[in-house]
């Protein structure tokens, strides 16, 4: 499902002394399918446009266009559900959205209030406990004994449960340990090309954007400054400190190497790339040469 | 929705207003809210209102907030005002009768009075709440507890009470906002369907609120107890209130003003 900004503009209290504007003509485009990552420095509005994706807010100018249905600031607030789930969000420390007395409960929620049966609903809880890597033994727990980790995959659990065809992630491995952190994108990547899912990450990790994205979305003071692919965008390392921006832990590495001599035909983004480059770079004969010295 | 609320809020701002000592300015709020029921006839609402909107303008905040602050509650004073129009005894001129309902001079009067008086009374409040931080407050209402001391009043406790809660109502809100968009998420209508539809949905909103409370409550007692704080007995204090020349002045307005209108009254 595809999801586009045609000139949007949101403002937060319009009409009070209040009034702040978040979001400034906004033309984006979300491709269907893709893995979206959306990156800019803390309050560039990106939770703003987030909300946007499945009409939690509506924009005070232009048009949403998500799946078929257009959002314009006079849509209505009834009938939004259908949109909402197709269009899952896992917001930031969703562990603080868990309330029901089992785990089983807290992930069946979601469909149940789609209309799902309640039959239904629970043996869908128990997949999802699967999917998101926990043991079945957790269903029937209060989900407050959990630890924050196991928390975390529960809440995520229950999003995905309703099975949107978009995954919307707010910084979802903020807090979590480096293990932690690598199974649950691991896990988002996987589940993209098992429920062919668009995914929108937003994240401050350059490291995710550079080995999960293939579309990236750059926000500066509520507006986009830059779209592209993660070559692109991580191809300029003084416009990104310009924008308050950092580089994936490889390509910063490249970029000490290249300032030493070293050329790449294509900046390297990830360890993969960065390793085949200086691969392919190393002489063959000085490697035989080394006997010849001596 | 809740942030559209005016009154109650601090306006960052650099006038005498704001530069008075919060223990001056809540005492003369309520001390106003006192005086205005001395006033009864035309000259003393005007002076009221002159003085009131005089300290308007040395606070340097725009007029539209305190429109805004009287705005929500528009209904209640109109509400009030009506009763009194409608039901008040006769007297003066009768211009209307019909069963118990009597439009008189008096009762036309007497309406807006008290429409006056809840104008009056919104504008003070409102300009105190802008002009004063939250912290300032709570400062001022430790200091002004003080004598409960004598009766065994834990007024430390109290105070401590006031600025944690003071200081975690917008972090509240915050969270509120939050898990509200999370369960809208996934599919909770708030404030849709019959009344106990209703009260259902505020259910994935109120456990996660009280767990959040709980456990940022154990965080904070923690933090607090690992800063080496041991009760309200003995502490000393960062922030010291002062007062200067600014607050005498405005008593000594406000002196003159009750004299006048004790002067000016029918």
């Amino acid at each position: 499902m595809a999801i586009d900004f045609k000139q949007v503009d949101f403002t937060y209290q319009p009409g009070t002394p209040f009034a702040t504007q978040a979001l400034t003509d906004i033309n984006v485009t979300i491709p269907d399918g893709s893995y979206t990552a959306l990156i800019g420095h803390t309050g560039s509005g990106k939770s703003t446009l987030l909300q946007h994706l499945n009409a939690l807010l509506k924009p005070t100018a232009g048009t949403v266009t998500i799946g078929d249905r257009v959002i314009t600031p006079e849509t209505s607030n009834k009938d939004l559900k259908a949109l909402r789930r197709h269009v899952g969000i896992v917001f930031q420390f969703p562990e603080s959205q868990l309330f029901e007395e089992t785990v089983e409960k807290d992930i069946a929620f979601g469909p149940q209030n789609f209309g799902v049966s309640e039959a239904d609903a629970l043996k869908t809880a128990a997949e999802m406990l699967d999917l998101v890597g926990l043991d079945r033994d957790l269903l029937q727990r209060s989900p407050f004994d959990l630890s924050g980790g196991q928390m975390r995959r529960v809440a995520i659990a229950g999003v995905l449960a309703m099975a949107p065809q978009v995954l919307v992630l707010d910084e979802p491995t903020a807090g979590l340990d480096p293990q932690g952190r690598l199974d649950m994108m691991e896990m988002f990547a996987n589940l993209r090309y098992e429920r062919h899912l668009t995914v929108v990450l937003v994240t401050h990790q350059m490291d995710d954007v550079a080995n999960y994205a293939d579309n990236v979305i750059v926000m500066d003071h509520g507006k986009v400054v830059k779209t592209g692919t993660p070559q692109d965008i991580f191809k300029d390392p003084d416009w990104l400190v310009a924008h308050h921006l950092g580089l994936p832990k490889t390509t910063a590495f490249a970029q000490q190497l290249m300032a030493r001599g070293i050329q790449f035909d294509q900046m390297p983004l990830t360890e993969d790339q960065l390793a085949q480059a200086l691969v392919q770079q190393l002489p063959v004969q000085q490697l035989g040469g080394a006997t010849d010295d001596e | 929705m809740m942030n559209k609320l005016i009154f109650g809020r601090f306006i960052p701002g650099d006038s005498v207003i704001h530069h008075m000592d919060p223990r001056a300015k809540l005492l003369l709020s309520f001390y106003f809210i006192g005086i205005i029921f001395i006033a009864n006839n035309w000259p003393t609402y005007v002076l009221l209102f002159v003085f009131t909107l005089l300290a308007i303008k040395l606070s340097g905040v725009k007029w539209s907030f305190f429109i805004n602050g009287v705005k929500p509650l528009i209904w209640l004073i109109l509400f009030t005002v009506i009763l009194q129009v409608l039901f008040s005894a006769s007297g003066g001129h009768v211009y209307f009768h019909w069963g118990i309902i009597t439009i008189s001079q008096l009762g036309l009067i007497n309406g807006v009075y008290i429409f006056c008086r809840f104008v009056l009374i919104i504008f003070m409040s409102t300009l105190l709440t802008l002009t004063t931080p939250p912290l300032e407050l709570s400062d001022a209402i430790e200091y002004i507890l003080m004598p409960l001391k004598v009766v065994h009043f834990p007024v430390y406790e109290v105070a401590l009470m006031l600025s944690i809660a003071l200081r975690f109502v917008p972090t509240l809100m915050d969270e509120t906002e939050k898990i509200m968009n999370a369960q809208r998420a996934r599919g909770v209508d708030f404030g849709e369907g019959n009344i106990f539809q209703q009260m259902r949905a505020v259910v994935p909103l109120l456990i996660p609120l009280f767990v959040s409370s709980f456990n940022r409550a154990e965080d904070l007692a923690t933090a607090m107890e690992a800063r080496g704080y041991q009760g309200g007995e003995g502490r000393s204090k960062f922030r010291i209130l002062k007062w200067q020349a600014r607050d005498t002045w405005a008593t000594l307005a406000f002196a003159v003003l009750t004299a006048a209108l004790i002067f000016l009254r029918a």
